[in-house]
């Protein structure tokens, strides 16, 4: 069975833009997809199409169970959109909009009411509730925003980059309210630019660039995917350099790597802190002055960078062949796989198989 | 595949089973045309500019023009036959403003994302255009009768029953909510808001000055007098002239013999028909497919 959200093989083009080109996607009941990807990448023209507002060129998609294509307004019922513009009308009050989508839901008067009371009290706006939404901040227009997207506790939603220009506070501030929300079962996909905002709120990322998913999996396999944690040393002395490569080569998992100009040495490692206490013990032990020294893990930002910095830049192969040297034979075979799936267009075959292999290609 | 909607329940609110379709699109294009008037009533600016400027027009066209302007028949330097003439003329060419109106309003509800929040709900898919519409039918009536107290004060007289003078206003009315739907079309056609106001704008001068509106059309090259008497708008005023009594008495209704002058009540309402009809399925076309 497919999950809340399903994807195959969507296609859309605008002139000569493939905005589109073969999304494949399967987010579980219940849990939440973070979709990352640059500006322009196809994040908002996915999300588009999946609530019924836009209509792919080809591919299928079926959300709550309910195939978008031929039950748009069915679908329309099990779904909450909440948008990159905060779409709430700015000279109607925080209670009045809600009223109006509560109606427009189809909910008699009295219950648009009453829901729209509850809303505004489990999202802070109550002391607002009967002023303008223009006289709103940034933060309690968002607020607003997810609040319409919530009027029927709709069983997918979809948010589309939904702090974009927030401050942090606010940023934080609705987090909490997303995170509160995905414990009470909602499955959400959720676009964003940062990094920081997938790896805590999603369960799965998948990176999009150029209308294509170029990578998939949680946020721990894909930072392994770039290479897992290393320890960084920089020496005090140039004639240390040798001493200390050695005593690397001890705890390294891989071949490390030496920067004689910057006296750097850095190795791929697992372990941990704990490996790093020792790895400092050695050293002192063995008389090496050491400036500087530290576990580095990949953020989501180098994941990023990895990933789409060379799709950008160089042919599709350089680009996978450059994360894959890394990580493993399973991260060259995830995106000549999806081609694959994308045009034999075999349903039952789950994303999730990409993810295994990359796992047991890093472990 | 039911579990999918079932089990993410936290609260107890599901919408409810959808209704036939007419009571839904009815229902759904009031819940818009409210939230139209209350915008409306926020912003009171946009109606009030939209009074000045018909007044404005009644204004000019009474005291600057209208002593030079000779309707054929009436008596030669006689203020009174203009003033009455021009009202009608007046009255048709505001209400089609709204055409403007209702472009930029929709334009607008494109450009905040607003238009995307309502196509993403299970609602009548035309409703937010007629709701729109419909808001700017009330904003429609309330100039008109702010107009017409205007053009009493100034000396407008009917001469005809209270009925056909209200028919006449309803015409009126009737060709503004046509109208509008072309508005309609172009808020959802263009890309911002202000060029959903020049675009609704500028055509409407050329269709409302090549007209009956503003002078007879015997002072105009025969092939102008064609366009002007067929033109749709032409037969609205031609209408409401006739139904407020503003006509003079032994003058000919039409110049070239066309057929909406002949009958102008009948041709007003077919034309206006005619024009929602074509331009509503158009925008509601468009609606459904329109992308911000």
């Amino acid at each position: 069975m497919p999950g809340a959200i399903y994807a195959e093989g969507l296609v859309k083009t605008f002139g000569d833009v493939r905005a589109l080109d073969g999304v494949d996607l399967d987010v579980p009941e219940g849990t939440v997809l973070g979709m990352l990807g640059p500006n322009g990448a196809g994040k908002t023209t996915a999300v588009r199409v999946l609530t019924t507002l836009l209509q792919p060129d080809r591919g299928k998609a079926v959300v709550a169970g309910i195939d978008v294509l031929a039950h748009p307004d069915k679908v329309r019922r099990s779904i909450g959109l909440s948008g990159q513009f905060a779409a709430v009308d700015e000279y109607l009050t925080g209670r009045e909009n809600l009223i109006m989508v509560g109606q427009l839901y189809q909910m008699s008067g009295r219950d648009a009411k009453r829901r729209a009371a509850e809303l505004l009290e489990r999202f802070h706006l109550g002391d607002a509730a009967d002023r303008t939404a223009k006289t709103y901040s940034g933060g309690m227009r968002r607020r607003l925003d997810l609040a319409a997207a919530l009027v029927v506790s709709p069983p997918v939603m979809f948010m589309d980059e939904p702090t974009t220009g927030l401050d942090p506070r606010n940023r934080q501030g609705l987090w909490d309210v997303i995170q509160e929300l995905v414990a009470g079962g909602t499955t959400l996909l959720l676009t964003t630019q940062y990094l920081e905002e997938a790896d805590r709120l999603a369960h799965d990322i998948c990176v999009v660039d150029h209308g294509k998913v170029i990578a998939r999996g949680t946020s721990d396999q894909l930072k392994a995917r770039t290479g897992g944690e290393r320890v960084e040393v920089v020496v005090h002395a140039p004639e240390h350099l040798t001493v200390a490569d050695e005593v690397l080569r001890g705890f390294g998992k891989g071949e490390g790597t030496v920067e004689p100009h910057t006296r750097k040495l850095t190795i791929p490692v697992t372990g941990g802190a704990k490996l790093l206490a020792e790895v400092i013990r050695e050293l002192d032990l063995r008389g090496v002055e050491i400036d500087d020294i530290g576990l580095r893990r990949p953020t989501l930002d180098d994941v990023f960078i990895s990933l789409t910095g060379h799709a950008a830049e160089t042919a599709d192969g350089n680009g996978s062949g450059a994360g894959a040297a890394d990580a493993g034979p399973g991260d060259a075979g995830s995106v000549g796989k999806q081609k694959k799936r994308g045009k034999a267009g075999a349903a039952a075959d789950a994303p999730d198989a990409d993810v295994t292999s990359d796992k047991e290609g890093v472990k | 595949m039911t579990t999918v909607t079932e089990a993410a329940d936290t609260a107890p609110i599901r919408p409810p089973r959808p209704r036939g379709g007419f009571s839904r699109s009815v229902r759904d294009s009031l819940v818009v045309a409210k939230r139209n008037l209350i915008r409306m009533l926020r912003i009171p600016e946009v109606v009030i500019f939209g009074l000045i400027q018909p007044i404005m027009f009644v204004v000019l066209f009474t005291y600057v023009f209208g002593g030079s302007i000779n309707i054929p028949g009436a008596p030669v330097g006689d203020p009174q036959a203009y003033r009455e003439f021009l009202m009608a003329g007046i009255f048709a060419q505001t209400v089609t403003f709204a055409t403007a109106g209702a472009g930029a309003g929709i334009a607008d509800d494109m450009h905040k994302g607003l238009i995307d929040r309502f196509r993403s709900l299970p609602m009548s898919r035309g409703a937010v255009l007629t709701g729109r519409t419909l808001a700017d039918l009330v904003q429609t009536a309330l100039t008109l009768v702010v107009l017409a107290v205007v053009a009493l004060l100034i000396g407008w007289r009917t001469h005809e029953s209270l009925a056909e003078v209200l028919a006449g206003f309803a015409l009126l009315l009737l060709l503004g909510y046509a109208f509008s739907w072309i508005g309609a079309l172009i808020g959802l056609s263009v890309r911002t808001p202000e060029a959903a106001t020049s675009g609704g704008l500028i055509w409407l001068f050329p269709l409302t000055f090549i007209s009956n509106a503003f002078v007879p059309v015997n002072g105009m090259p025969a092939f102008l007098q064609h366009v002007a008497e067929w033109n749709p708008f032409s037969a609205t005023v031609a209408a409401a002239r006739e139904l407020f009594g503003n006509t003079i008495a032994g003058v000919p209704k039409s110049v070239t013999g066309a057929w909406p002058m002949e009958h102008p009540v009948v041709a007003s309402v077919i034309w206006s028909l005619v024009i929602i009809a074509v331009f509503r399925t158009l925008a509601v076309r468009k609606y459904r497919s329109a992308a911000a």
